[in-house]
């Protein structure tokens, strides 16, 4: 696969490695933003490769994982609506509202589908102009730019039966939220090249110079976090806190002209509410007023909401990197993936989730071992 | 069966005279005329075997001495008709499969139909046909049956369940529950085809690949190398739903031992590599309807190697890991880029993650 294999190259990658062990000589907390990124350093069992002084903490960036409790709790109620079809991304439907999750919703008779991308809802509007069709537009810069498309197709091609449930949220006020909460612990940050790729990495050079803090730029594949991983181990051990973009062959320092233009003519900033975090001044996007009429919270005027956070659930400081995974008193008691009390359990890049499912059972010792006798295998 | 998954029903020739019914009515599950129409034209010719032509509420058949094998399996998958196979070729595969990863010889089957009104005779006279090619294929023989009618929004088109029983090989001891530490985890080919063909071609998500279902009968390949390995084979799963990680899980879990493989010696196609890549999607926990991993003592494993990679369903079967006494219970890859890391059992259906 062109443009993917040379960056999983294992030789690179072990040598990437030992430069990091090299370059560090102390302990250093470096947060990754995007959850997308958590699930490679997961997936590739990068987090195992570093020298155990350097912490990856896993962030706010998982979108499944922020998402407003409120919000989930009035897709729910939009969803069980007879005559709506709700459509989602894959992994929305396991996480859980107050009562239920989108999957019980379709089980009991709501029109629940996944999809792949916002403008496919569009095309089930056209098709179905005797039913509703809402679209749950969450995530970051990055999925922004569709959702912004499929409500500026919908108006324009005159398809009023579409609406949109937004909760978008961005990540420089997350960066700063976390940088300003008390007892935080991140030394750096690896900013999410996907959302980069959107709005560029001219935000971030004030953010660095205020909070004194290496911002990397960083891909997703092996080499890159490897790479973005190493810069900001140089940084921090060099006492630096520049802004560096190790993803330039996606990355440019303006981003997508084209994509901006449209979010700026759809969206408008507003506070918003992170689930586990709280509400972060600025930190969202909503539909603005010439959109307003395909805002399905507009649309559909749910109210009477009742919400309640589970009283055991330490989402929270997970998510700021306060506390890790398994300091939580819940989890792998009342909390596992297969019982989510919060949603960093639920989405397969959930900080809790990626914990529980890939370094619970394991001793370091034991993954060790592991390695040996399969590398011995492989050899032998 | 062309090869681009929909049957052209236009050069059908079943033996069935559409007699004023093109589609499925609900007189056809009603135990009357109509009911033995479907029997007499349709599936007698089809599936023709002497148990099956009693036409009693039982079949009847010698099954020789030893121990019998029974499994039964239910097929409800959406489109019936996708490329490299159909819902009638995977009822007959799926169940024959499950007969020979036990050990067994599966000998016959039984086929229930649950139709949908308004389902059209053409469609089923096209599954049923591929059934009786692949139970032809399989060497087994479909003796007993039932078809019943639901009214349309009932059901999806066509469901089939299918049972059968086999016979247990002599000599051979096999069981989820039997993986010892050394033992060396083969698989028998490619792993996520089927999964991909059918998501290549699931309503809203279509895209153009050469993506093709992986659907067989692998009787006769197992048959081979238990002939050449017996005992040393100490378990055997076909990686169906789930795909290989949820069988490798519960191995691990039913013989209280730890399993680690390489991901750098998995056979995975590009294309469906590359798919996987597209929708966020594991290959590991993509259905195979035409795979087999086995557990075989150390000793053995060059030969079983040998044995499959000689037979064309194995042509890329693969030595992927091994059975271990530590992490007992768990499945642990060594990644590509040589990190380690523990594929778990997964909660529900796999889910495209949102970016």
């Amino acid at each position: 696969m062109k443009y993917l294999t040379e960056f999983r190259n294992g030789e690179i990658a072990q040598r990437m490695a030992r430069e990091i062990a090299q370059v560090a000589t102390r302990p250093w907390k470096i947060m990754e933003v995007c959850g997308g990124q958590t699930h490679s350093i997961i997936r590739n069992g990068i987090d195992q490769m570093l020298p155990a002084g350097i912490e990856m903490v896993h962030g706010p960036g998982c979108p499944v994982c922020v998402t407003p409790l409120e919000l989930i709790d009035k897709a729910l109620a939009i969803a069980a609506q007879p005559g709506v079809i709700f459509c989602s991304f894959g992994d929305m439907l396991r996480v859980p509202g107050t009562d239920a999750d989108l999957f019980q919703i379709k089980g009991a008779g709501g029109d629940v589908r996944v999809v792949y991308s916002p403008l496919d809802a569009v095309e089930l509007a056209a098709k179905n102009l005797d039913r509703q069709v809402v679209f749950f537009g969450v995530g970051f810069e990055t999925t922004a730019p569709a959702n912004a498309m499929s409500v500026h197709l919908a108006k324009r091609r005159g398809i009023k039966n579409f609406s949109l449930l937004v909760s978008h949220v961005l990540v420089p006020p997350a960066i700063e939220a976390i940088m300003s909460s008390p007892g935080n612990k991140v030394q750096a940050f690896l900013a999410a090249g996907h959302v980069c790729s959107v709005m560029g990495y001219w935000e971030y050079p004030p953010l660095a110079e205020k909070y004194g803090i290496p911002i990397i730029v960083t891909g997703f594949e092996p080499l890159d976090l490897l790479d973005g991983i190493r810069r900001a181990v140089v940084q921090l051990e060099a006492g630096q806190h520049e802004v560096e973009n190790a993803y330039a062959r996606v990355v440019t320092f303006e981003g997508n002209r084209a994509a901006q233009k449209l979010l700026a003519e759809v969206f408008e900033v507003t506070d918003r509410a992170w689930r586990g975090i709280g509400v972060i001044p600025k930190s969202g996007w909503r539909l603005n007023d010439a959109y307003r009429a395909f805002d399905a919270e507009e649309r559909f005027q749910i109210s009477g909401i009742h919400t309640e956070e589970s009283a055991l659930c330490h989402s929270g400081d997970v998510l700021r990197g306060a506390i890790k995974p398994a300091e939580c008193p819940a989890f792998g008691k009342e909390c596992t993936p297969r019982h989510p009390l919060g949603a960093t359990m639920v989405s397969s890049e959930g900080a809790c989730a990626a914990y529980f499912n890939y370094g619970r059972f394991l001793s370091a010792d034991e993954l060790a071992g592991a390695g040996a006798a399969l590398s011995g295998a492989a050899h032998g | 069966m062309p090869e681009s998954g929909a049957p052209d029903f236009s050069i059908w020739s079943c033996p069935l005279p559409l007699v004023g019914y093109p589609n499925i009515v609900m007189g056809h599950g009603g135990g009357g005329k109509l009911g033995n129409e479907l029997v007499e034209h349709l599936f007698l010719p089809a599936f023709r075997n002497p148990a099956l032509e009693n036409l009693g509420d039982a079949a009847v058949f010698e099954l020789g001495p030893g121990k019998l094998a029974m499994s039964t399996d239910s097929f409800v998958v959406q489109p019936l008709f996708f490329p490299g196979g159909s819902i009638g070729a995977l009822a007959v595969n799926g169940t024959v499969n499950d007969l020979a990863v036990s050990g067994a010889e599966p000998k016959y089957l039984s086929a229930s139909f649950i139709l949908e009104e308004g389902f059209p005779l053409a469609q089923l006279a096209a599954v049923v046909q591929a059934m009786a090619d692949a139970a032809a294929t399989a060497g087994v023989r479909i003796v007993t049956g039932d078809t019943k009618v639901v009214e349309r929004g009932h059901g999806d088109g066509c469901y089939i369940n299918t049972s059968g029983v086999g016979l247990l090989r002599p000599g051979v001891n096999v069981g989820p529950h039997r993986a010892q530490p050394g033992d060396v985890v083969l698989v028998s080919g490619t792993i996520g085809d089927h999964g991909m063909a059918i998501m290549s071609v699931r309503e809203g998500l279509e895209f153009e690949s050469q993506i093709r279902s992986d659907c067989a009968a692998l009787n006769g390949m197992i048959a081979v190398v238990l002939k050449a390995a017996g005992e040393a084979v100490h378990a055997m799963r076909d990686p169906t739903r789930g795909g290989l990680a949820s069988t490798l899980n519960e191995i691990a879990t039913s013989s209280n031992v730890g399993i680690e493989i390489d991901e750098t010696t998995l056979p995975v196609r590009l294309e469906v590599q590359s798919a996987c890549e597209l929708l966020g999607l594991d290959p590991v926990y993509v259905a195979n309807e035409g795979k087999a991993v086995f557990f075989v003592a150390p000793e053995t494993a060059d030969r079983v190697l040998e044995v499959l990679r000689a037979n064309p369903l194995g042509r890329d079967a693969a030595r992927i890991g091994h059975v271990t006494a530590q992490h007992k219970r768990m499945l642990v890859a060594r990644t590509s880029i040589g990190g380690n890391r523990v594929i778990p059992t997964q909660i529900g259906e796999q889910l495209p993650r949102i970016c």
